[in-house]
């Protein structure tokens, strides 16, 4: 016997007030687009939750693509029988009989009479079904404080709904709820974490890459593509700008200042993307900084580099440990691409002691001193290219052939 | 002609060829390469891995590209005893393997290793209390094949795994899959291989390609020293052509296996159930084979001879293995089934392909007849 249903449950989304609509029509839309492919199923919406009917469709695949959809808390799946004593309590034996208990486990039963006509009072069918329970499951003990597992019988007129499993979902405020921000995504482990978290609290997120041909690969910039194809599939689709970086870059080489060369390059990134960040609407910059992680992201580093811009600076993680966002990483798919081996331009030209708590004044000296800094900038955002992404999107950097021709496989 | 040896090799799918060469074309650059064209070599390579790894529901850096079975069995065999020869010096394989597993393991005998050869009994299988009985604390390795490559016998590789597992868990698996896949339904995960050889040209893929899947967290001694590639496990620039040709033969051969299953058993069944009721014959192949190797036995006669009627009336077959058939000597495999030296001299190996007919088994049976007809008077009776 499987499972018939699956029940979503909505999460601090529901807190709100005038915006509760708005927030679960995303919601809604966004579970839609997930069902497309999943065509027997049919979904009821119903205050604070959503049913998903299977119509036979295979529960795991259907979770595993519902976790990706923020906004919802957790899902459970969930088997229905006709609201009838016999029948709840045959179907509860089945329940137990599908989750195959390992060793001595406590549980309860927790039952809701929502159909008032219902001859047995909550309380009574707590009892009626726990207890032909522990008679077939020797397994089985009772606990009313910790139970491991808490069985849950909803008595509706038109079915009642046993479930037990509660499977966390993604999460969070529904997709772009929340506004829009730029997301500096280098090919590290940290970024494309950060544009998840971003994500995650509602936020449209667009994509800021900065390359330096020929100091970087062409894979460098493939790698980045990859991972906002991964972000991609949390949001239908996403904006990456590819930002040519070269000129920037290396106009801080030859000043003699070495170990100021990553602040310089930090707030020249600052700079670009809020200069594209205010061309797109967006209204906030979101990078990968965990503090103390290297020598830009100390206090101090953080003092100088965040003064290059005047748009609130969103930096997810930056109280985690690094373990804590490489499982994160694995968890949403985008550690195995971030761990490739190809250079990107924050790693370039890093000097063998770079400023831990570099000088503002200092920085800004240096700054006015390269006349053409502003130019350079503004032809960084002029020759910025701009593409946007789905999670299976093909993209074709050189304008030739696509490499992999998909008939040799 | 028709071409009664797809165990020795078959015909390359079309899109094969088409592939390999069109590949060879355009992406000759090395994939260690930094420019432009290594990297697109190396991505088709990447893709290649990805293709093989879905096809046998693994993951793509457990597969290692090799140049064919002979190297897969020689790496996996003598890789694993280099690596892990602290462990244990104990072997345990049986004494119908292929040539390149079963050498490589009187190789390391020579070397100071123990080996055990496990018998088989009259249907070519292995009898798995005396599998039990032979694991042991100090066996790193139990090699064993799936399909046999003379008589198509499978081996009850489930049950082997389990046994192997129970007795000792840190033994490892070692498969020789070169003649199931594409033929039967391959289970690594179930099985608990730890390594599994293909060969490409097996499964209508191109010749000198092959892989060997090598479970997570396995490690081997490789066998060539030089570059870095296939993780620093196989030194020598990737056949970029051949690894992708290989994939889609993998992908090709693992999508039809259903079918080729049940349409060639049953030609299968009809080949056997006429043999056995032809006088002078011998069958050393049973129904519950593999469905596309028939091996038959016509005691008195040096299977060359009815190797060679059968040709001039256009039928291909082969004795043995190809890799041992030039040699006279009698079946190793058949001799250790139990048959008399005699039986075991006198083999012919029937091996179909998806191309093969109804109408050519019935060809195939009428010239057989008349070939055992012609030669029967001068076979030497015992």
């Amino acid at each position: 016997m499987n499972y018939d249903m699956l029940l979503l449950r909505f999460g601090e989304l529901m807190l709100k007030g005038k915006n509760r609509g708005r927030f679960e029509r995303t919601v809604l839309t966004d579970v839609k687009a997930v069902l497309e492919s999943f065509p027997q199923a049919q979904f009821l919406k119903e205050y604070g939750r959503l049913y998903i009917v299977l119509n036979g469709e295979d529960h795991e695949s259907l979770i595993k693509a519902l976790k990706k959809v923020f906004g919802i808390d957790t899902i459970s799946p969930v088997m229905v029988c006709p609201s009838e004593l016999d029948k709840i309590i045959e179907t509860a034996l089945l329940f137990m009989e599908k989750i195959h208990l390992k060793g001595e486990t406590t549980f309860k039963v927790t039952s809701r009479r929502v159909w008032k006509p219902f001859p047995h009072s909550s309380q009574e069918m707590n009892h009626l079904v726990g207890s032909p329970m522990l008679k077939t499951f020797s397994n089985l003990k009772v606990s009313m404080n910790d139970p491991e597992l808490t069985l849950r019988v909803e008595i509706r007129e038109q079915g009642t709904y046993l479930y037990c499993e509660v499977i966390p979902g993604a999460g969070g405020f529904p997709r772009g709820s929340n506004g829009k921000a730029m997301l500096l995504l280098s090919g590290g482990i940290d970024s494309p974490v950060a544009g998840w978290s971003s994500m995650r609290r509602g936020l449209e997120v667009e994509c800021v890459h900065f390359y330096s041909y020929p100091f970087t690969s062409r894979m460098a910039k493939e790698k980045v593509i990859d991972l906002a194809k991964v972000l991609a599939g949390y949001a239908g689709e996403i904006k990456i700008h590819l930002v040519p970086f070269t000129e920037v870059q290396t106009a801080f080489t030859g000043i003699g200042q070495d170990n100021l060369i990553i602040t310089l390059m930090r707030r020249a990134m600052l700079r670009i993307a809020t200069m594209l960040a205010n061309r797109e609407g967006a209204l906030a910059l979101v990078t990968g900084d965990s503090l103390g992680q290297v020598a830009s992201q100390t206090l101090g580093s953080m003092n100088v580099i965040g003064r290059a811009t005047e748009i609130p600076l969103l930096r997810p993680l930056i109280m985690m440990d690094k373990n804590e966002i490489i499982t994160l990483s694995k968890e949403i798919g985008t550690y195995d691409l971030s761990i490739l081996p190809f250079e990107d331009c924050c790693t370039l030209f890093v000097p063998k002691s770079p400023a831990t708590n570099p000088n503002l004044r200092i920085v800004e000296k240096i700054e006015h001193r390269i006349q053409t800094l502003p130019t350079m900038l503004q032809e960084a955002v002029d020759r910025t290219e701009t593409l946007v992404l789905t999670s299976n999107s093909h993209v074709d950097l050189s304008g030739e052939e696509e490499v992999v021709n998909g008939d040799w496989f | 002609m028709i071409y009664w040896d797809h165990a020795a090799s078959t015909p390359p799918y079309d899109e094969v060829i088409q592939t390999m060469g069109e590949v060879m074309k355009q992406h000759y650059g090395n994939p260690s390469s930094i420019h432009r064209m290594g990297e697109d070599a190396a991505k088709l390579i990447r893709r290649s891995r990805e293709v093989c790894a879905q096809a046998l529901s693994v993951k793509p850096d457990e597969i290692i590209f090799t140049s064919g079975a002979t190297e897969g069995n020689n790496m996996a065999i003598k890789g694993a005893a280099l690596q892990y020869n602290s462990r244990g010096r104990h072997i345990i394989t049986t004494q119908i393997e292929h040539p390149s597993v079963y050498d490589s393991c009187l190789e390391l005998e020579k070397q100071g290793y123990e080996v055990t050869f496990l018998p088989v009994d009259q249907q070519g299988c292995v009898n798995l209390d005396e599998l039990a009985a032979a694991v042991r604390k100090d066996t790193i390795l139990v090699s064993i094949m799936h399909v046999n490559n003379e008589t198509g016998s499978v081996q009850p590789l489930l049950e082997v795994g389990k046994l192997v597992k129970e007795r000792n868990p840190r033994t490892l698996i070692h498969i020789d899959g070169v003649q199931g896949y594409g033929k039967l339904p391959v289970y690594l995960n179930d099985w608990q291989a730890d390594l599994y050889t293909l060969s490409a040209h097996k499964i209508r893929g191109p010749k000198g390609t092959g892989i060997l899947y090598k479970r997570a967290g396995i490690e081997l001694y490789p066998l060539l020293s030089g570059g870095k590639q296939e993780a620093g496990l196989r030194a020598g620039t990737e056949n970029i052509a051949g690894y992708v040709a290989m994939s889609k033969a993998m992908r090709m051969a693992g999508e039809h296996q259903q079918v080729f299953a049940t349409e060639i058993s049953s030609l299968r069944d009809k080949l056997i159930y006429s043999i056995t009721k032809m006088p002078g014959l011998e069958l050393n192949s049973y129904c519950n084979g593999a469905p596309h190797i028939v091996n038959v036995s016509f005691p008195g006669m040096k299977a060359e001879v009815l190797l060679h009627t059968l040709e001039e009336y256009g039928m291909l077959v082969s004795t043995k293995s190809a890799c041992s058939s030039k040699t006279s000597e009698p079946s190793r495999v058949l001799l250790a089934m139990g048959r008399s030296h005699d039986v075991a001299s006198s083999a012919i190996r029937i091996s179909m392909g998806d191309l093969n007919t109804n109408d050519d088994i019935q060809q195939l049976l009428e010239t057989l007849k008349v070939a055992v007809g012609r030669l029967e008077p001068l076979s030497r009776k015992e």
